[in-house]
């Protein structure tokens, strides 16, 4: 039977080991899974196989002979096709449908001399057609849905006579009608004998569409089996691995004083609604896999998402249209991307640190630089921030000091709800332990923490009560000894509903 | 697959490399200073009557005008815009007081303050489409550069407008430029030309508003991470707005001066202005290190353009051949400027 094997491939950046003789087969016809935690190794594995990257060791075999993939090109030549996550980053938007499913002819330049339009169309309707897609080829590719445009890139793919496809995590975006004609289209391509090699985070998937999968951990493959002799809790323990500590986080008594309350918040760019619930000196976690949907709904509970819903803090009724309007309701934001949203790196510390409460350093509009300078001293020496002075530029500065500024700026005595989300990303142990540190203590001062993550592990640590979030919403909730790493991944997995009490 | 290896082979001795960045470094810093320290030199060697006080003080005059307009400028590159709409407002502003003044037969005040009400119209205009709209603000503001440009022109009919010009009705016009009016643009203060107390007096409140208010905190801020800022709780549209309508109201101070300082409502008289006063701008972001947009520099910058023009005519260069060597300089500025901040982020 022919099949694509990938042979202890080894993979590093810089000193961190990203591959450790990793091998992983498809064979002709089957749907192969392709699992594992952030992290773990998926995308560089398949980066490899696509050829962005090169491997360090190992090889790649095609029906027993090894091929050489050194770029894309390469990959393409030897049949092995990938639709990436961001579609829109591998079409055409202002070209027809027909032009995006036959570039491959015209950057080939073979075709060039016969290039007719009817002859564009007439290729572009019978690759759709052998396929059974129903889609217009005169339409424009911006006027396409996401699904759509998936359904292009496969089907161009295909037009290029693919015999491995890749495709990765490709129902997040979709809804499920549109998932259910992926599908079958998959089911079609396994019947002409393509091998597919499916990235997901979603069990129930998983488990319908796919014939084997393969767990990775940490660089290293853990197991390739067939998927119906496995189960869902088991195939999570395998991503999940044995935990080195399960350090457990002492159980406290919770006030009864709710500091913010959000009901049926809609959220636009997740088109769902969420409800939730902060009391005085609670940590709240929300546990999501990457694309469920935790920035935008973290984002639109700061009012930075035009969310339309309704806010009770400390029990008034507000309406926040704004991070504006939630600054002056007490609520703060940690973003995810501290560069880009959550710091100004040109600005000094001082000058990022004041900046959420610059009003109390402004007299008749005029700023007290003194003020400001003590209370930024005042800032650093209190957060153990590292920095030359209070001058120096945030840019120079290390992730987890960047971090510190970035938390520490919302510090306040009217400041009342803080939401985090994924404050942790790129910092070292040390910082983050010193997060924790900052975290624990400002719940211990009666604020409310959304922490917003999708490292289960942290929430373990930290959060008295942990939700979980599944494509945009909050599908269950787990406190106390309910609260393990398998019960948590198998719900942000989709995996079935745990009893909610929240 | 070949060509990896003999890259890795091309490392350049790390010395050479320090040495080059700390010229670049250098040349960043004081750069702007040091060109106009040569310029001076290079012109009075060659030209003795360079160095006398009368054309010190015409330098003076020119430089001022260039940069209350570059101010202006100067406010929209630190919210991340810019306006290219501020020499048509200059002209504007200049046929405004002017028709107030000669058709209209009006005082000083009016003469002042209808200028100063059209540059903020048309800073709010801006504001509207940029802000609001969303256009983005080249576009925006090119757009809105030719509106203007055919307001004042038809508002003329295409003339420009002097003491005692035939009206239509066959009769002279009312008004004259009154002396008040004309001391604005040609008039002495200790034996120093006004509008250039003019232009120092507003360089330093542009100084300490920027340096020493919440709102100029703000306005870096929003340019610097605009969504960082949103994220802060800053309200980044209403900041970008004020940017825009400071940089209307500076160019129209700009008009005032202009009509004063040439006695008649020029038609399009701004328009050059647009040019310098970006320029002026773009050259102070790097002067003394700085590496932002600045009044300081701003100011420097419209000296490096204003010696240099006034250098240039008195070596009887043509003024349609000063523009070759304007935007010259204005390539190497942003070259320096640019190059560094690229080095910069390398190194994060």
């Amino acid at each position: 039977m022919s099949q694509l094997i990938m042979r202890n491939i080894n993979k590093r950046f810089d000193k961190l080991e990203v591959l450790k003789n990793v091998t992983f087969s498809v064979r002709a016809g089957e749907v192969h899974a392709l699992l594992g935690v952030n992290g773990a190794g998926k995308s560089t594995l398949m980066k490899i196989l696509a050829g962005d990257y090169e491997k360090d060791g190992g090889t790649i075999e095609m029906d027993g002979k090894e091929i050489a993939i050194g770029s894309p090109l390469d990959a393409k030549r030897h049949g092995i096709g990938i639709v990436v996550q961001e579609v829109d980053t591998a079409l055409f938007p202002t070209l027809s449908v027909a032009e995006n499913l036959v570039i491959d002819d015209y950057t080939s330049g073979f075709k060039l001399s016969r290039l007719s339009w009817r002859s564009i169309r007439k290729q572009a309707e019978a690759i759709l057609t052998e396929m059974n897609i129903l889609l217009d080829v005169n339409k424009q590719v911006a006027e396409c849905s996401l699904s759509e445009k998936q359904m292009i890139l496969i089907a161009r793919a295909m037009a290029g006579n693919v015999r491995y496809l890749i495709l990765d995590e490709p129902t997040a975006p979709l809804s499920e009608n549109e998932t259910e004609t992926l599908f079958s289209l998959i089911d079609k391509l396994r019947e002409k004998g393509i091998g597919i090699i499916y990235i997901s985070h979603r069990m129930p998937e998983i488990k319908r569409i796919s014939d084997r999968f393969t767990v990775l951990r940490d660089g290293k493959q853990i197991t390739t089996e067939e998927i119906k002799n496995a189960t869902t809790g088991q195939i999570i323990r395998q991503m999940l691995g044995k935990s080195l500590q399960n350090v457990k986080r002492q159980p406290k008594p919770i006030s009864p004083n709710t500091l913010l309350e959000v009901k049926k918040l809609h959220v636009p760019d997740t088109s769902k609604e969420i409800s939730l619930k902060v009391h005085e000196g609670e940590i709240v976690g929300i546990a999501g896999l990457v694309g469920a949907g935790k920035s935008e709904t973290a984002k639109a509970l700061f009012g930075a998402g035009s969310a339309k819903g309704s806010w009770i803090i400390n029990g008034k009724d507000r309406k926040i249209d704004s991070p504006y309007d939630a600054l002056k309701h007490g609520l703060s934001l940690v973003p995810e991307e501290r560069r880009k949203e959550g710091i100004v790196t040109g600005h000094s510390v001082a000058h990022n640190l004041s900046l959420p409460s610059l009003k109390s350093f402004t007299k008749f509009g005029w700023l007290q630089l003194k003020k400001e300078k003590v209370f930024s001293k005042d800032k650093i020496e209190q957060l153990g921030i590292v920095t030359p002075s209070e001058e120096s530029l945030l840019k120079n500065l290390s992730g987890g000091n960047q971090q510190k500024v970035a938390i520490g700026k919302w510090i306040s005595q009217d400041r009342n709800v803080f939401l985090f989300d994924e404050p942790t990303k790129g910092i070292d142990v040390n910082a983050k332990k010193e997060i924790f540190q900052l975290i624990d203590s400002l719940a211990g001062q009666g604020k409310g923490i959304v922490y917003f993550t999708s490292e289960i592990e942290e929430l373990l640590l930290i959060a008295d009560r942990i939700l979980v979030m599944y494509d945009g919403e909050i599908t269950s909730s787990f406190t106390g000894a309910e609260a393990t790493r398998e019960n948590i991944m198998q719900a942000a997995t989709g995996g079935k509903l745990s009893e909610t009490n929240s | 697959m070949k060509q990896t290896v003999e890259v890795k082979g091309q490392y350049s001795p790390g010395a050479n490399l320090v040495i080059k960045e700390r010229l670049v470094h250098f040349l960043f810093r004081y750069g702007t200073l040091l060109v106009i320290a040569l310029l001076i030199l290079f012109f009075s060697v060659t030209n003795e009557r360079f160095l006398t006080y009368s054309n010190f003080t015409d330098i003076l005059r020119s430089i001022s005008i260039v940069t209350l307009v570059a101010l202006g400028v100067t406010f929209t590159l630190i919210v991340g815009g810019f306006d290219l709409s501020v020499g048509s407002t200059v002209s504007l502003a200049t046929i405004g007081s002017a028709a107030a003044l000669v058709w209209y037969r009006q005082e000083l005040l009016i003469a002042l303050l209808i200028p100063l009400l059209l540059g903020l119209l048309v800073g709010l205009i801006n504001s509207f489409i940029v802000v609001k709209i969303k256009i983005p603000d080249l576009l925006a503001t090119l757009a809105v550069m030719y509106i203007v440009n055919g307001i004042q022109l038809t508002y003329t009919k295409g003339f420009s407008i002097y003491n005692n010009m035939p009206m239509a009705d066959g009769g002279t016009a009312p008004g004259v430029f009154i002396p008040s009016f004309l001391f604005i643009g040609q008039g002495k203060l200790f034996s120093i030309p006004f509008p250039a107390i003019l232009m120092i007096f507003f360089v330093i409140i542009v100084h300490l508003f920027l340096s020493y208010t919440k709102a100029g905190r703000l306005l870096y801020v929003t340019g610097a991470n605009r969504e960082a800022a949103r994220l802060s709780g800053v309200p980044v549209e209403r900041y970008r707005m004020y940017a825009y309508v400071l940089s209307g109201l500076f160019a129209s101070i700009a008009g005032i001066v202009l009509a004063s300082r040439i006695g008649t409502g020029q038609i399009s008289a701004g328009a050059p202005l647009l040019m310098d006063g970006v320029a002026a701008a773009l050259i102070g972001y790097s002067v003394l290190g700085q590496g932002k947009p600045n009044p300081f520099g701003t100011f420097v910058g419209a000296v490096l353009i204003g010696i240099l023009l006034n250098g240039l005519t008195m070596m009887n260069v043509p003024y349609y051949a000063q523009d070759i060597v304007k935007g010259t300089i204005l390539v190497a500025a942003l070259a320096f400027t640019f190059y560094h901040k690229k080095a910069a982020d390398f190194k994060i």
